[in-house]
């Protein structure tokens, strides 16, 4: 027994391989890269100088307001996408999980569907619907009023986000719906709970851990998303992901394009393990490890 | 004294008749059992009276007042779920105050009577877990106290043993029937096992495809089974063709119009030759506290259970005699009934 166990872990280990061989070409390699080129040092008629290291392009996105304003931007925008969210999704879960045999697989299915849809695609049928001249001003206008800007603004991006992320929200929280005692509900009925109570008491404290996750996903993706706020949002309304974009393509300043993918990197992290911690310290005991 | 009403109580699905048209009366104070296979409507029935199914038709009356279409929130009734249904995010104190919060009762009074019903139900020590830290059994006490620290007017007990092992169910059994003596509440419980349903019950009601075919005390149910399906479902039985005899009592015979019970307990063993019917011993099952023969006779193969007395077993092939008191078969049914 005791010479099986080394034996199984290289076993464990060889089929581990192909992943890890992946994982560490694709992800932590370039990763890596881009953390050594964030400290490179860069000249507007030279090019990135190699072998030349400095903080120059940290202590400019610190004290530059310009940076500081499209950050900002994006974490409100992410954290307003990360409510709405909520939301819309969590009843639309419980509406889903209580819906009859047929019906529950079809609307689980349409809900599924956007995800099947490029994004590209999406945020083009967003701006047909909300351009100057779109579907949403024409009715404005015929109704005899005022056409609204609403294109290129964070009201577009936001719509465009919230639709593109429901489906991160409402898988997590159907999945935590699944795993419910109807009884539980019947329990706390009969024990005198209004309906309200028992989705306050009952039902939404045994979903938290649904509701975590999907929060942690939408907000991950909705603050580094890039389609959305590049089609919605225009040249305008710059968000991280779009200014890190500029940077290399438009500027051509990749260091300073690194140095703004790593800071949203360390943010996005921060921001999501705090809320974990946060969230799992309340509830942890209660529901098992 | 009759506390629960229930007349005339019918549940249709579409085109199943779920619960057919039902009447009980449950006096004050009384354990009634609501036994059946399953299937058989017994759970619907108790969910319609604890008002989480709708009622298609007739009436429930608790004490007086009619409870048909109220809410469950209203009716008050303490309910054990067949998966304890217990709060996995609170405490067992927690899950044991909830109802008494619901009620708006005072902090202090809620310490007060979770205490009791905690120790009520021997927990005391316990009252600060998780359910997922309790035994099933546990768990099944904590349910027992949720239901029963809001001083319900009944008790409604959904397959309260269904879940635990053979071992604790017994115990179980005797803790629900001592709390129910030492709390004195009128309770109604749905099992589909005989015997839990004749041990602990002051009458059972036995459900067949969604009809009650008998409501008896345990040892008349089980002595005088009304329908052939009860002396099946309740105990053992054997089937046997007989005649009426000349002084009224039905008697064994290879053929004839009536159908007869007789338990396996009450067939006597004997040398061969002695008894009533010659067979021969066709295997033995050992049960602990008796032994279960199976005998081939000229009426058919059938079961005799003799006590364990210590007295060695008889062989299996060996010949034996089978003796009965002729006053205990059962007439299931006088026609051209096929066995």
């Amino acid at each position: 027994m005791n010479d099986a166990k080394p034996r199984n872990s290289a076993w464990g280990y060889g089929l581990s391989g192909p992943a890890l061989a992946l994982f560490l070409a694709l992800l932590v390699l370039p990763l890596g890269l881009t953390l050594v080129l964030s400290f490179n040092q860069f000249d507007y008629t030279t090019g990135i100088q190699a072998g030349q290291y400095t903080l120059a392009h940290y202590l400019s996105l610190v004290t530059d307001s310009y940076y500081y304003e499209i950050f900002l931007r994006t974490f409100w925008i992410s954290a307003l996408v990360t409510l709405l969210c909520v939301l819309i999704g969590v009843p639309e879960a419980l509406v889903l999980s209580r819906m009859g045999a047929p019906w529950r697989s079809i609307f689980l299915i349409l809900v599924l569907t956007p995800l099947l849809i490029s994004v590209v695609v999406r945020a083009f049928g967003w701006s047909l619907l909300l351009g100057a001249d779109g579907l949403v001003n024409q009715a404005i206008t015929a109704l005899g009023g005022k056409p609204v800007k609403l294109l290129y603004t964070p009201f577009a991006v936001i719509i465009g986000l919230v639709h593109v992320m429901l489906p991160f929200m409402i898988i997590p929280v159907w999945t935590s719906l699944q795993k419910l005692d109807p009884a539980a509900e019947q329990a706390a009925l009969s024990l005198g709970a209004s309906q309200w109570t028992v989705f306050r008491r009952i039902v939404l404290p045994q979903i938290m851990p649904g509701v975590l996750s999907g929060t942690l996903i939408v907000f991950g993706l909705a603050a580094s998303s890039f389609a959305i706020p590049g089609l919605l949002g225009g040249r305008r309304l710059k968000m991280v992901a779009t200014m890190i974009y500029d940077q290399y393509l438009a500027e051509l300043n990749w260091p300073m394009g690194a140095t703004i993918a790593i800071v949203l990197l360390l943010i996005n992290l921060l921001v999501m393990l705090s809320w974990n911690r946060l969230v799992e310290r309340r509830y942890k005991r209660a529901l098992g490890a | 004294m009759t506390f629960l009403l229930i007349d005339q109580l019918c549940k249709r699905y579409g085109d199943l008749e779920a619960v057919a048209s039902s009447s009980l009366a449950i006096d004050k104070g009384e354990f009634v059992s609501l036994l059946g296979p399953s299937g058989c409507g017994k759970t619907t029935t108790l969910q319609m009276i604890a008002g989480f199914v709708e009622v298609t038709s007739g009436r429930i009356v608790l004490d007086g007042r009619d409870i048909t279409h109220a809410k469950p929130a209203s009716r008050g009734l303490g309910v054990v779920f067949q998966s304890y249904a217990l709060f996995p995010h609170m405490t067992v104190r927690d899950n044991v105050a909830f109802g008494l919060q619901m009620r708006k009762v005072a902090k202090a009074e809620i310490a007060r009577r979770v205490d009791h019903t905690l120790a009520l139900v021997r927990l005391d020590k316990h009252a600060e877990r998780y359910p997922r830290e309790l035994s099933g059994g546990q768990r099944q006490r904590v349910a027992l106290a949720r239901a029963l620290v809001i001083e319900p007017p009944m008790l409604l007990l959904d397959e309260p043993l269904s879940n635990l092992d053979a071992h604790l169910r017994e115990e179980m059994q005797f803790e629900i029937c001592r709390i129910q003596n030492e709390v004195g509440i009128t309770t109604l419980m749905v099992t589909h096992d005989q015997a839990e349903a004749l041990s602990i019950s002051d009458r059972v009601v036995v459900m067949e495809a969604g009809r009650i075919t008998q409501i008896d005390n345990p040892y008349q149910l089980y002595e005088h089974p009304s329908t052939p399906f009860i002396s099946d479902f309740v105990g053992k039985a054997n089937r046997l063709r007989g005649v009426q005899g000349a002084n009224g009592m039905p008697q064994v015979a290879a053929q004839g119009p009536l159908t007869l019970s007789l338990r396996p307990e009450k067939i006597g063993l004997g040398p061969a030759g002695s008894g009533k019917l010659d067979g021969r011993i066709n295997c033995r099952y050992f049960l602990g506290s008796q032994w279960l023969y199976r005998v081939d006779t000229s009426l058919g193969n059938l079961a005799v259970v003799s006590i364990n007395d210590g007295s060695a077993a008889l062989e299996e092939g060996s010949a034996v005699s089978l003796t009965w008191n002729d006053e205990l078969l059962r007439v299931l049914d006088a026609g051209e009934v096929a066995a």
